[in-house]
């Protein structure tokens, strides 16, 4: 499916990131990021692995702490953010894992709720079953409502994972290598899903990945990220248009693949 | 790596110094100490969770009550089994049941039922929260603006804390009746006379100490197993690892409470 045209304020930013910095131990992985996330967009980070795009996320999720700079999400600056404000900030962000980290001892009907259950009090019963529904109809695995995790394919685990997030109608949606280890078909159907996500829930994303074809089919803009920078920041054409000996191998080398 | 909902301090890289390991152990009890503190900075403070301490209760419980049931009553026959010879040089066969009581009241009940735990609810603590953390289920959880700490920590701690000295006070009376059983047959001692025989050497601080152990008990397997399964890494060999030195730890630590209860305990006598 053809990404469509998204409805981007660009005078909006829902993530402003200036000069962030993050080591481990001696190991710097960040080192200066400046970008902003638009109301509306579907940002690409691409890079290699170990690069520090999952780090990127976690550091706005709250999950992990800055070192240098500043982060500001949705209005908060993630620097000084209190452990009240933090958990009232994270039912408006959803964040898409990896392997999309359902929990095994509850059914998908369970994984669901639990979010809903428990930051929306005073929510009916029937509210909660129309919400559930509501979110798996649009990830398109209604019939998978009563089923556990170990009995979902990789795909199906990642669309549960996403219908997890939008329960809580977030405005930011953080995807964390989305595509990874999902055959080619698979895929497309997550990028599908990604776009109809931001076209359907109104959000803004982070789309962390190293698969070309998801960037091109989910990004309005993509970010390199090399040696804890930002490198190039654009389309991606304008991106991919380079003779920068950095980048290029990235490209041809996914392409080779 | 540092999260904002404080994560331990990272121990030093194994090494063969002996300042290494110092250090390392040292670091290690600050962990638990800040563990320990955040615990009762959040157990107690609303929204409480009593439905999932409720389901935590029945997992360490009633999950354990065969297991309980059939270890208490074969202690119980066994000890009063190997006792009786002690007792028949000196003719004074006839202390078995309160001989049987003081050693199960005192110390063999809330002592096996805390070495069971620990095997049994210690590891699956262990391993459960260690499995939820390698896969991110913990991360989930906080990004999605529920309190981990709270829900899978807290519940966890409190069930132990509620249900140990339960089911020591239920192994005590099972044991009991395994001794009763072999003394009724040996002896022919009957149903009331035992049991007046069992409570006569008694004392309330016998029960008091008991308990109290029982709770520091669950307790310590509770936190441990926790412990060891929420700060987890190194994918599954790390699961296998927390739910090992949950059990570990926690016998070690239960042998080493045991110790100075009684010693506390034996000044009130």
């Amino acid at each position: 499916m053809e990404k469509g045209k998204a409805n981007i304020d660009y005078n909006d930013a829902v993530i402003t990131i200036r000069g962030l910095e993050k080591s481990f131990g001696d190991f710097e992985v960040l080192r200066g990021i400046d970008i902003d996330l638009f109301q509306g967009e579907n940002l690409v980070v691409l890079g290699r692995s170990g690069t520090g795009k999952s780090v990127l996320i976690k550091i706005i999720s709250g999950l992990l702490r800055a070192d240098k700079g500043s982060v500001n999400v949705l209005g908060c600056d993630m620097n000084t953010i209190t452990e009240k404000e933090l958990t009232e900030l994270r039912v408006r962000i959803g964040f898409s894992f990896q392997n999309s980290a359902l929990y095994d001892s509850m059914t998908v009907r369970k994984n669901l709720e639990f979010p809903l259950v428990r930051n929306k009090k005073g929510v009916s019963k029937s509210e909660i079953d129309s919400s559930v529904e509501r979110v798996l109809d649009a990830v398109g695995l209604l019939q998978a409502i009563n089923q556990m995790p170990s009995e979902l394919s990789g795909g199906q685990r990642k669309r549960i994972g996403i219908a997890r997030t939008l329960i809580l109608n977030p405005e930011i949606m953080l995807y964390d290598e989305p595509t990874a280890g999902l055959d080619p078909i698979t895929c497309i159907e997550i990028n599908d899903l990604i776009n109809e996500v931001q076209q359907n829930f109104h959000t803004s994303s982070i789309i962390i990945t190293h698969d070309l074809t998801c960037a091109k089919s989910t990004g309005d803009r993509v970010a390199m990220l090399l040696d804890g920078q930002f490198q190039r920041i654009g389309s991606f054409e304008e991106v991919f248009n380079t003779n920068d000996d950095r980048v290029k191998p990235f490209f041809e080398y996914n392409f080779i693949q | 790596m540092s999260t904002i909902n404080k994560s331990p301090v990272p121990a030093a890289k194994k090494g063969p110094s002996l300042k290494t390991r110092l250090s390392n152990a040292f670091v290690t009890l600050y962990n638990i100490n800040n563990f320990i503190l955040r615990f009762f900075r959040q157990a107690f403070v609303p929204p409480f969770e009593f439905k999932e301490i409720m389901r935590q209760c029945y997992e360490t419980g009633v999950r354990s009550f065969t297991l309980i049931t059939f270890t208490g009553f074969v202690t119980g026959l066994i000890f009063t089994k190997q006792s009786r010879p002690s007792l028949l040089s000196f003719g004074a066969q006839s202390w078995l049941p309160s001989l049987v009581s003081i050693a199960i009241m005192r110390a063999l009940a809330p002592l096996i039922t805390a070495l069971i735990a620990a095997g049994k609810v210690g590891s699956s603590i262990g391993a459960e929260l260690g499995s939820m953390r390698v896969t991110e289920q913990i991360d989930a959880m906080e990004v999605s603006g529920t309190k981990p700490f709270k829900y899978l920590v807290c519940t966890r701690v409190l069930a132990t804390t509620i249900t140990i000295p339960i089911l020591a006070t239920y192994t005590g009376f099972i044991a009991l009746l395994g001794g009763y059983l072999n003394v009724a047959v040996n002896e022919g001692t009957s149903y009331t006379t035992f049991w007046e025989q069992v409570f006569e050497p008694l004392t309330f601080v016998d029960f008091v100490a008991s308990l109290a152990k029982a709770i520091v008990f669950g307790f310590t397997i509770g936190i441990v197993g926790c412990y060891q399964g929420y700060y987890s890494t190194k994918g599954t060999e790390g699961v296998g690892k927390a739910a090992n030195g949950a059990v570990v730890t926690a016998m070690f630590l239960v042998f080493v409470e045991e110790i100075l209860i009684v010693q506390i305990a034996g000044w009130f006598r």
